[in-house]
């Protein structure tokens, strides 16, 4: 008696992908979810980094200091912003974020030296009082923008786009827009809030030059004024950034969060953080402004080794957004049931869009918000960068250097093709650059 | 009156000097279309500017009465929070952008996208206005003597629209609306206080007509 023939998966039409036509074909309308993307891209994770050796020699764990200090925004701010560590918080939204989540998010960086960024939702008052160190963004939507805040500031970012989705506005959910949330916005509750895509009052490099301008004016030129892109055509944003006045850009490739927009978007739109690093500081050192226009980097950003690659790759700081809400709780085996109520289980959850998080992170309903204690998360917050901390000083001392920015490409290898022609790394075990040389 | 002359000295030093006046009158002279005249000012001072001014204009003015004798640039009151801003002449696009609050008068013809994501603001023209105005409109009061160009209204919340000669096309879910005598009072209100005559019977009402509020596979043609 023949057996039964073993089942023949397509590679075409994957289990996904049907169920995604399945769903496409029910409902008339393209998946809307959170966090950041999913599929497989060249990432840090192909790169390792070279210890010492006969050549090279390390520095003592303890005695010999491995400093981590940076300055952001020396090219035009009366005021720069000092950090102790380089890691910021990135950018999440008010709507998009509870108030506990916020708080917390503030405090940890409070307590580490860094700071927090605001998001499309304006600047709170839990956001203000627990963050030290505040980043007020300026974006498409102007949702809550006013003067007031942007003076109590510690630096602005104008948002041209963002790594989850070059090219689109924010988005967030009727069941997210609460009273309090409708207000901050000036929207009706309830609605399905759609961002405007592009700023309602310059378009083009020549005009972000002149609202520059207009920011520094009515905050006396204390301020640094950062400006953040999606990683997409980077070399010529970059550019265009230094040319527009840019203290600061920040730089978040396609890996970057989101707590809502098209899969689509997430998925399909950007270039990888790996080769977008390489570009934007090829970009600053051609202009002869590396080190002088600063150069953080969100997107994927996970571990201690994720942060000293990117610096060794030249960036001066990275941003985390994603990682931030995992130390807080975000797809945590607790309250397994209420991840199967959302149709997913820990680990697979990117349902920040619904406002129902079972880590009480991403929602407005305050049953669930009170999940997260603001203390609690804070400790697990300030816990995370502190560890990602030592693994990145365990690197550079490795490597033999006194400070973390001193970490350099040539202290790295690519594990693949791709990451080396990415990087511009050479491949381990060869000199080859693919595009540079040829191998040997 | 205090009068200061943007030949002789920079910008910086006038508008670090309208943040730190708690009161007063001033005149600037040869503004000469430089961009950011008093931007950021918070006091309710009076503030004449004697010429043309370029972008941003009174962009994110707190308190002051602000007269420009002459056109503004894009952006002229952007982000306004409250006082108000006259335009004696003609403003580029973007005029009144964003604005929460106060009034914004333009005596004569502004440009494409007057109004974009009003939040709150009032904005009076005597003249006409360009295309995509009050795009993405959330809150306020908008309102056109002359004609309205194409698109008014596109993707708009709950500002209301008042025009008062041709539409040339609305934008997605802009509709016209009734004109109830609560309205007609507010819109003599408006221009009482703008100083703009106009009757205010010959006015129709635009707004949302709210079937984007929410997805509805019906309404996808409109996005």
């Amino acid at each position: 008696m023949s057996s039964q023939p073993p089942l023949r998966p397509s590679a075409t039409f994957p289990l996904d992908v049907l169920a995604e036509i399945h769903r496409a074909a029910d409902q008339g309308i393209y998946e809307i979810r959170g966090f950041g993307t999913k599929r497989k891209v060249p990432n840090f994770d192909d790169l390792l980094f070279l210890g010492a050796s006969m050549s090279r020699y390390p520095l003592e764990g303890y005695r010999e200091k491995c400093a981590t200090n940076i300055t952001l925004g020396t090219r035009f701010a009366k005021r720069p912003v000092e950090l102790k560590i380089p890691i910021t918080i990135a950018g999440m939204s008010f709507g998009a974020l509870g108030s506990h989540a916020k708080e917390a998010l503030g405090r940890a960086a409070t307590e580490m030296g860094t700071s927090t960024t605001t998001g499309d939702g304006g600047m709170t008052e839990e956001e203000r009082q627990s963050s030290k160190t505040l980043v007020y963004q300026v974006l498409p939507s102007r949702y809550g923008l006013n003067p007031d805040d942007l003076r109590r500031a510690d630096a602005l970012e104008v948002v041209v786009g963002q790594g989850a989705k070059p090219g689109g506005g924010g988005m967030l959910l009727g069941q997210k827009i609460t009273p309090r949330v409708a207000k901050m916005r000036d929207l009706p509750a309830g609605i399905d809030q759609r961002s405007a895509c592009r700023h309602p009052d310059w378009t083009g490099p020549d005009d972000l030059e002149i609202k520059i301008q207009e920011l520094r004016e009515i905050t006396d030129w204390q301020l640094p004024v950062y400006v953040k892109i999606g990683a997409t055509r980077v070399a010529y944003d970059v550019a265009l950034c230094v040319k527009a006045g840019a203290d600061v850009i920040v730089l978040d490739g396609m890996q970057g969060g989101t707590a809502a927009t098209q899969n689509v978007f997430i998925e399909q739109v950007g270039i990888p953080t790996l080769p977008a690093v390489r570009m934007a500081v090829d970009a600053l050192k051609e202009l002869g402004m590396h080190r002088e226009v600063q150069l953080i980097v969100s997107g994927g950003i996970r571990t201690g080794a994720d942060i000293a690659k990117a610096l060794a790759m030249g960036a001066d700081c990275v941003s985390i957004g994603s990682a931030a809400m995992v130390a807080l709780g975000c797809n945590k085996a607790v309250h397994v049931e209420d991840y199967h109520a959302l149709g997913t289980e820990p680990g697979y959850c990117h349902h920040c869009h619904t406002g129902r998080c079972p880590a009480g992170i991403t929602t407005q309903d305050p049953q669930l918000e009170a999940r997260l204690s603001p203390v609690q998360g804070a400790r697990w917050v300030r816990n995370y960068l502190t560890t990602l901390m030592l693994e990145v000083q365990t690197i550079a001392r490795a490597c033999g250097k006194s400070h973390v920015l001193n970490l350099e490409p040539q202290d790295m290898v690519a594990l693949t093709i791709e990451a080396a022609a990415m990087a511009r790394i050479p491949l381990a075990g060869t000199n080859w650059i693919p595009g540079v040389n040829t191998p040997i | 009156m205090t009068t200061f002359d943007l030949a002789q000295a920079p910008l910086r030093e006038l508008n670090q000097r309208l943040h730190n006046a708690p009161q007063g009158h001033w005149s600037i002279v040869h503004p000469d279309g430089r961009h950011c005249i008093a931007a950021g000012v918070d006091a309710p001072i009076d503030i004449e500017i004697e010429g043309h001014v370029g972008y941003y204009c009174g962009g994110m003015n707190k308190q002051a009465r602000i007269s420009i004798n002459g056109s503004a640039g894009p952006g002229v009151a952007e982000n306004m929070m409250s006082g108000t801003i006259r335009v004696k002449g003609n403003v580029s696009h973007c005029a009144g952008a964003s604005g929460h609050g106060g009034l914004l008068i333009v005596e004569g013809d502004a440009s494409a996208r007057c109004g974009i994501s009003m939040k709150g603001s009032d904005i009076v023209v005597a003249g006409s206005i360009g295309h995509l105005s009050a795009f993405m409109a959330q809150s306020g009061r908008l309102v056109v003597c002359g004609d309205a160009g194409d698109f008014l209204g596109d993707s708009i919340y709950e500002a209301i629209i008042y025009v008062g000669g041709s539409v040339s096309s609305l934008g997605a879910d802009c509709v016209e609306k009734e004109m109830t005598a609560e309205h007609l009072k507010s819109l003599a209100e408006l221009l009482s206080a703008s100083g703009v005559k106009a009757d205010p019977g010959r006015f129709r009402r635009y707004g949302s007509a709210r079937k984007l509020y929410n997805f509805n596979i019906d309404h996808a043609s409109d996005y």
